[in-house]
């Protein structure tokens, strides 16, 4: 790999845009194919295929064989709630590779006291989400209970195209979450796509516990792949 | 915490700007049960030092011994390891699946 191109594809991941590496195997040619030159490609239509579903790929044969490296931005992982349940999350998600941040506005919660040195933002979400820049290469886990907190960061993660969304709250709390939601514009398409309750049932009882069943749901929409890739593909 | 792909590529482009001989390793493609996913990475210098890694920790020793004749030659390898090669035999894909791993050097 020649050292220009490598140093454009850091800078494509710094940027968190999503990018292929093309390298023809007989010859070792390589290329660097951005959102934005993927329809210009000769390989295109695999291209964009590889990128819809988020896997490297081997394609053609012989002369024509060339493999594609799907380069996708690292993911991140945003809290909105400094609670209990954040506390044992941020350690794991940390060790299962994803970058993490929490927005807390109650500034009682979010202290570092209580988180250390993980990122906490002791702002409301419309504050503090301009800034972060939501994007398909993160989760959004809602923790506060508290819909006047929870709900614009929802809305915001659902039209960023966040991979996954969840929202802590029983079923009765998101049927009533879902009508809000409705009321505020969003379809039930759309509503459909927030993880509540949150977290795969592993019948979790300590806030330790809710953090994995979390955790586990968040690696397990993150590898699923396809499962929301217009945000890659657009 | 695990060495992220970005830990990786950015290593390479580091290394390699300091002067090092600097040769990148990426899983091609995988054969039944394989401990990484097709496209990861291993970045190695030409003293041997690496980050990454293309299987879990079974071949990653043969990759950079690979790796030191590739920063010397500037010509790219495909290696592939699997339970039905002699080598990779004894290098030792334990969980018995197959990897193909190609070697370029960053220029």
């Amino acid at each position: 790999m020649r050292l220009d191109l490598l140093a454009a594809l850091n800078a494509e991941r710094a940027a968190r845009r999503a990018c292929v590496v093309v390298t023809e195997l007989e010859s070792g040619a390589q290329r660097l194919v951005g959102l934005d030159r993927v329809d210009a490609d000769p390989l295109a239509g695999p291209i964009r295929e590889a990128l819809a579903a988020r896997r490297s790929r081997l394609v053609g044969e012989g002369a024509k064989r060339a493999f594609l490296a799907v380069e996708l931005p690292p993911p991140r992982m945003l809290v909105i709630g400094a609670v209990h349940i954040s506390q044992a999350l941020a350690p794991m998600a940390r060790l299962t590779g994803f970058d993490l941040t929490i927005i807390d506005p109650r500034t009682a919660f979010a202290t570092p006291e209580r988180f250390g040195d993980v990122r906490v933002i002791a702002e409301w979400p419309e504050v503090a989400l301009p800034a972060y820049g939501l994007d398909p290469f993160t989760a959004l886990v809602a923790l506060t209970h508290d819909p006047k907190v929870d709900e614009p960061a929802l809305v915001a993660a659902l039209k960023a195209g966040c991979f996954y969304v969840g929202a802590l709250g029983s079923r009765r709390t998101h049927a009533k979450r879902g009508e809000r939601l409705q009321a505020a514009g969003l379809s039930p398409d759309v509503i459909g796509r927030i993880h509540a309750p949150i977290g795969i049932d592993i019948g979790a009882a300590s806030p330790a516990e809710i953090a994995v069943a979390v955790l586990a749901e968040v690696i397990r929409a993150l590898r699923s792949g396809a499962a929301h890739a217009e945000g890659v593909a657009a | 915490m695990d060495v992220t792909e970005s830990d990786v590529l950015a290593a390479a482009e580091r290394w390699r700007r300091e002067g090092r001989g600097v040769a990148l390793a990426t899983v091609l493609e995988t054969w039944g049960s394989a401990p990484r996913p097709v496209g990861s990475r291993l970045v190695i210098d030409a003293d041997g030092n690496f980050l990454g890694s293309v299987s879990g920790g079974c071949v990653e020793g043969a990759v950079v011994g690979e790796a030191a004749d590739v920063i010397a030659s500037g010509t790219p390898r495909t290696l592939e390891f699997g339970v039905a090669d002699e080598t990779a035999w004894k290098v030792g894909l334990s969980c018995g699946g197959k990897i193909a791993v190609f070697v370029e050097r960053v220029d």
